[in-house]
C-alpha cells in the first residue's frame, strides 16, 4: 500500500486460481493490501474456489486508486463475491478516485464475478474500469450494479467502463457516465430517465457460439441481448438496488 | 490535430448531410418512437433531453467511429468495435441496414475503390458510421465533416420523427436542434480527438458511452406488430 500523488491510498489485491490436479481449484495467489482484503471461503461445490472481497476500511475515497486483479487459469473454477457494497465517498483532498478491475480467464476455466453493489455517494467522484480478457473457450458470469446515491441522496459523479475481450477481439465495450458534471442528458429519457439503480450481467459460454438465447425484454426496463459473439448481456434499470437485484437474479435463473 | 475543412468541399458536405440524401435515414426515429410510446417523451422539453442524452452517448460513439474511418483507420476493426458498443441485436441490425443503404447511395454518388472494397468485405452491410466515414473520404471530406454528419443525424432523426409521432410543432423541434448546436460542436471535437488517438493507439480508445434505455427500448420496439418507424 502506497500513497497516490493526490494523497489517497493506492492498493492492489490479487487472486490467481488454477486446477489443483485432483478435480478442485487451488488459489496459489491470494494477496490483500491495505483496505482491500481477499479471503477464501467455503465453496458450494467441490471443484470451485470461492473468494470474498472484504473492505476493511470504507472507500474508495477521493484520491484513492484501488486495483483488483483475478486470474482463472486452465481448468480452474473461481467464484468471487464481496462481503458488502462498495461505497464511493468524497475524499479530504477533493480529487477523484479510481477503481480498476482486471480479470483474466483461460480456456476451459470459469470465473463468476459477483460483487455487491457500488454506491455512488453525494460529492464522490469515481472512475471504475473493468477489463476482462477471455481466452477462446473461457466461461464468465459477471455482474455489475451501480446505485446512484444512498437512500434519497443525490448521486456523486460516476464513470464506469466495462470492456470484455474474447481471444483479443472486443466482445463488449460499454461506458456509463452519470452524476453532477457528467455530459448532459444522462438522467433523461434516452439514458436513465430517473432510475437510480442500474446493472449489467454478462454471461459468456462457448456453447452460445452454436446457439445463444434469443433477445427478450424483461419487464419495463430490462432486456437480455445476445452479443456479437458467444455471450449475452442483461441490461437493467430499476428504482432501487433491491429491485435491480431481483431482475438480474431472475435473468440468471432463466439462463440456467 | 484536424485541419480545417477547405471551403471548396463545403458543398459536398451539404450534399452528404442533407436529409434528402437517399440513404434511408428518414425511416428511423433513433429510439424516439419507443420513448414516446413509453411516455418518456411528451413534448419539446423531453425531446430536448432525449436528444441531448443520445448526442452524448450513441451520438459520440457513432461520430468517433465515422471520424476514425474518415482518417483511414481499418474498417474491419472499426466494425468490430461498433458491434462491441451495440449490445442490442435490433440496433446492430439497424446499423448494418442503414450502412448498406448508405453504401448504395454513396457508391452511386462518389465512386471509390475503398467503398467497393468495404461493400465486398461486408455484403450484408457494415455499421453505418463506418460507411459514413469512408463516404466522407470518397467525397473529399475530412474526419470533422464525417463527425458533423453523424452527430447531426443522431439528434435530427429523433427530432423530425417526434414531429410526426406527437404532432409536435416543427418550429419547436427545430428550436431543440438549434439549442443543442453548441453541444454538437463539442461532441464533434471530442469525436475527432478520439479518432486521431485511434490512428496511433487502435480502436479500443474510441468512446463507448452507452444509453441503457436506447438499447432496452430498441428491443421492445423491434417486437411491436405496428409501428411508424423501422427503429
Amino acid at each position: 500500500m502506497t500513497a497516490t500523488a493526490t494523497g489517497g491510498v493506492r492498493a492492489t489485491a490479487r487472486i490467481a486460481a488454477r486446477a489443483d490436479g485432483r478435480g478442485g481449484t487451488a488459489l496459489p495467489v491470494l494477496e490483500s493490501e491495505g483496505p482491500l482484503a481477499v479471503r477464501r471461503t467455503r465453496a458450494a461445490s467441490g471443484d470451485e474456489a470461492r473468494v470474498m472481497l472484504v473492505g476493511a476500511m470504507s472507500g474508495p475515497l477521493g484520491g484513492d486508486h484501488f486495483t483488483v486483479a483475478a486470474r482463472a487459469g486452465a481448468g480452474a473454477r473461481l467464484r468471487v463475491g464481496s462481503a458488502a457494497a462498495t461505497l464511493a465517498l468524497p475524499g479530504q483532498t477533493g480529487g477523484g478516485a479510481r477503481y480498476d478491475v482486471r480479470l483474466d480467464v483461460a480456456a476451459g476455466a470459469e470465473l463468476c464475478w459477483l460483487p455487491e453493489q457500488l454506491i455512488s455517494a453525494r460529492g464522490s467522484e469515481l472512475y471504475v474500469s473493468s477489463r476482462v480478457d477471455l481466452a477462446p473457450g473461457a466461461r464468465l458470469v459477471l455482474r455489475e450494479e451501480q446505485v446512484l446515491g444512498r437512500a434519497g441522496e443525490e448521486p456523486g459523479r460516476l464513470t464506469s467502463r466495462l470492456t470484455v475481450r474474447l481471444g483479443g477481439r472486443p466482445l463488449l465495450d460499454q461506458e456509463l457516465a452519470c452524476g453532477p458534471g457528467a455530459p448532459g442528458g444522462w438522467d433523461g429519457p434516452a439514458v436513465l430517465a430517473g432510475h437510480r439503480a442500474l446493472g449489467q450481467l454478462v454471461v459468456v459460454r462457448p456453447e452460445y457460439a452454436e446457439s445463444a438465447p434469443a433477445a427478450r425484454v424483461l419487464g419495463e426496463c430490462a432486456a437480455l441481448t445476445p452479443l456479437a459473439g458467444p455471450a449475452v448481456l442483461v441490461t437493467a434499470l430499476a428504482a432501487d438496488a433491491l429491485r435491480l437485484r431481483r431482475v438480474l437474479d431472475e435473468a440468471l435463473a432463466v439462463l440456467g | 490535430m484536424p485541419t480545417p475543412t477547405p471551403s471548396t468541399t463545403r458543398a459536398a458536405l451539404l450534399v452528404l448531410a442533407d436529409g434528402r440524401f437517399p440513404a434511408g435515414g428518414h425511416a428511423h426515429s433513433g429510439g424516439a418512437e419507443a420513448a414516446v410510446r413509453a411516455g418518456r417523451i411528451t413534448g419539446a422539453a423531453e425531446l430536448e433531453e432525449f436528444c441531448r442524452g443520445r448526442l452524448h452517448t450513441a451520438g459520440l460513439v457513432a461520430a468517433s467511429l465515422a471520424a476514425a474511418a474518415a482518417l483511414g483507420v481499418g474498417p474491419a476493426p472499426l466494425d468490430a468495435a461498433a458491434d462491441a458498443r451495440t449490445p442490442s441485436p435490433a440496433l446492430r441490425r439497424v446499423a448494418r441496414r442503414l450502412g448498406r443503404q448508405l453504401m448504395r447511395a454513396a457508391r452511386a454518388t462518389w465512386p471509390s475503390a475503398e467503398l467497393d472494397a468495404l461493400a465486398d468485405r461486408f455484403p450484408k452491410g457494415a455499421h453505418q458510421p463506418v460507411v459514413l466515414g469512408l463516404t466522407a473520404r470518397a467525397a473529399g471530406l475530412g474526419a470533422e465533416d464525417a463527425a458533423y454528419c453523424s452527430v447531426y443525424e443522431s439528434v435530427g432523426g429523433p427530432a423530425s420523427a417526434t414531429v410526426r409521432l406527437l404532432s409536435l410543432d416543427p418550429f419547436d423541434a427545430t428550436g431543440v436542434l438549434a439549442r443543442l448546436a453548441p453541444e454538437m460542436d463539442l461532441v464533434v471535437g471530442r469525436a475527432v480527438e478520439a479518432a486521431w488517438r485511434a490512428v496511433d493507439e487502435g480502436v479500443d480508445v474510441l468512446p463507448a458511452v452507452s444509453a441503457p434505455l436506447l438499447e432496452i427500448g430498441a428491443e421492445a420496439h423491434g417486437g411491436w406488430a405496428v409501428r411508424l418507424f423501422a427503429s
